[in-house]
């Protein structure tokens, strides 16, 4: 078979109408994209498996990434998202006994980041992560958001200065932050903190940001503002968020997946998945239904 | 997915829109005896009938900013998503083109009392009868599909649409016939004109009430699209 139609025939399977990055290599878009326009992939997850000791915890799951798209995972507690978030910057591997199976392809360059052959620090280094609740380092404000560009060897200190501007700017915070970077971190409210662990995050200039439940310890207003820099962000870099709020999924993310008991329910375009899901069990979860 | 409402978590969401529903069914069967009463005020000349008919009008309307009131309630309070939402948007236009036939039966009823003070003509505005128990049946048949989501019937009323039209287009024949015939006759039919116009607009109502249904119960946004592409859309989802 010519391997174009090769390719063409591989993706009537595929989920999301994307472009493989690898067969297309067009021009990467700046800013937010219209939802018309079809994004390139940024990663695929394919029949990934995931075992705690015994205990599988992801049953096959494939899954693709949109590139510079925001992506949410929802499910039921227990469900498996987080297990699935974690994977994607190799938390795992920090407890013995958690096994992978299956590949997940970070784009352009085709590597299996839970690949054996695959340094774990490496794959941290490109895919940053913010967690439930604000864990800031003991240190300033300034020092945190430098943190991860003086493991990278920058020291230079007009270089760092740019950086953690740019950082806290972009997860705006500078205007709040700029007259006492140096106060500790911890003097910071809790939204203030989540922001500065996003602004630590931005600084290393991630491929792909990770969100696991990151506003659920937060007020509305920390919330809203969270959710406000998620919207800014996407267009920028790739989001895989996972929520417990529905609306939330709905209101910041292009691509919804919906995920039960370890098992990918239904993956679709947000817009649709809470308007019109194709699958049962995603009707009963969204509109709180008895499962 | 096709709607089904009390299977919710929360039994007090389930009787809210348990509630919005049937509110929607009271106010069709209200809206529907007010189209049966004008067409029989306009046939028996009864113009007293007319008249009640034209002032019960005000109840269709409360009815309609009361389900309105709710509706905000139930999205402010539990943000509905997928079936449930469309429920609710269904609802809010739903009653919308109930209160406008509404509007259009009071229409009627006005007229009736013009036409109370005319010549009868020997028919008996047998047309208009004809056309009157052809929407009030499609305005039947929409509620009844609305209430058991049943979107094979709400397609069959929205064919019946273009019979009514075809009807309505007869009859404005014969009115301009009478009237070419005989100036004499044009009053009356310049009335009956407009009560014929009424039920014709009344039909496009019940048509559009049917789109609802198919939107809420297949997700499928129908309106401003032939009757073969619903046809269509539909059969793609089997």
């Amino acid at each position: 078979m010519h391997p174009e139609i090769r390719t063409v025939v591989k993706d009537i399977n595929r989920p999301l109408p994307m472009t493989p990055a690898e067969t297309a290599p067009a021009p990467r878009r700046l800013g937010a994209a219209s939802s018309a326009e079809k994004p390139q992939l940024k990663a695929s997850v394919r029949n990934l498996n995931f075992y705690y000791g015994e205990t599988q915890a992801l049953k096959d799951i494939n899954l693709d990434i949109a590139e510079k798209r925001v992506t949410a995972l929802i499910g039921p507690s227990g469900c498996g998202k987080t297990t699935y978030l974690r994977c994607f910057n190799r938390m795992h591997d920090l407890y013995p006994g958690n096994r992978y199976e299956g590949e997940i392809i970070l784009y352009p360059n085709n590597i299996n980041i839970i690949g054996a052959a695959v340094d774990p620090i490496e794959v941290r280094m490109r895919i940053g992560m913010v967690f439930q609740k604000p864990n800031p380092f003991p240190k300033s404000i300034y020092e945190n958001v430098a943190y991860g560009l003086r493991v990278r060897g920058v020291s230079k200190r007009s270089v760092l200065d740019d950086k953690v501007e740019a950082a806290l700017k972009d997860a705006a915070l500078w205007d709040e932050a700029k007259d006492r970077l140096h106060d500790l971190a911890f003097n910071l409210s809790g939204g203030q903190q989540q922001r500065l662990c996003i602004a630590r995050a931005l600084a290393t200039d991630p491929e792909i940001l990770l969100f696991d439940e990151p506003t659920s310890a937060l007020d509305p207003i920390a919330t809203a503002r969270i959710e406000e820099l998620i919207v800014e962000l996407r267009g920028r870099v790739t989001i895989i968020i996972v929520t417990h709020n529905m609306q939330q999924a709905a209101r910041v993310s292009d691509y919804t997946a919906f995920i039960y008991l370890g098992e990918l329910i239904e993956f679709g375009d947000t817009d649709i998945i809470f308007t019109n899901p194709g699958k049962k069990q995603t009707e009963d979860y969204i509109t709180g239904r008895y499962g | 997915m096709k709607p089904e409402i009390s299977t919710h978590i929360s039994r007090q969401y389930n009787e809210e829109l348990e509630d919005i529903r049937s509110r929607v069914l009271a106010m069709g069967g209200l809206v529907e005896k007010h189209i049966g009463q004008a067409l029989q005020a306009l046939v028996s000349a009864d113009v007293e009938l007319a008249n009640h008919v034209a002032t019960q009008d005000y109840e269709v309307n409360r009815m309609e900013v009361a389900i309105d009131e709710e509706c905000s309630q139930i999205i402010a309070r539990r943000q509905p998503a997928a079936s449930d939402l469309r429920l609710v948007m269904a609802v809010i236009k739903t009653i919308t083109d109930l209160e406008r036939i509404g509007d259009e039966a009071e229409k009627i009823a006005r007229m009736a009392v013009h036409l109370a003070d005319e010549e009868r003509p020997k028919n008996n505005y047998l047309e208009i009868q004809y056309l009157g128990n052809h929407v009030r049946a499609m305005v039947h048949d929409a509620l009844d599909a609305f209430a058991r989501l049943d979107t094979d019937a709400a397609l069959r009323v929205a064919r019946e649409d273009l019979q009514v039209d075809k009807e309505y287009d007869g009859l404005m024949r014969q009115m301009i016939t009478f009237m070419m015939e005989d100036p004499r006759t044009i009053s009356r039919a310049l009335n009956v004109i407009w009560a014929a116009r009424a039920l014709e607009r009344i039909g496009d109502h019940a048509r559009n009430i049917c789109e609802y249904v198919i939107y809420l119960v297949k997700g499928k946004d129908v309106r401003h699209i032939s009757l073969e592409q619903i046809e269509k859309e539909l059969r793609e989802e089997d």
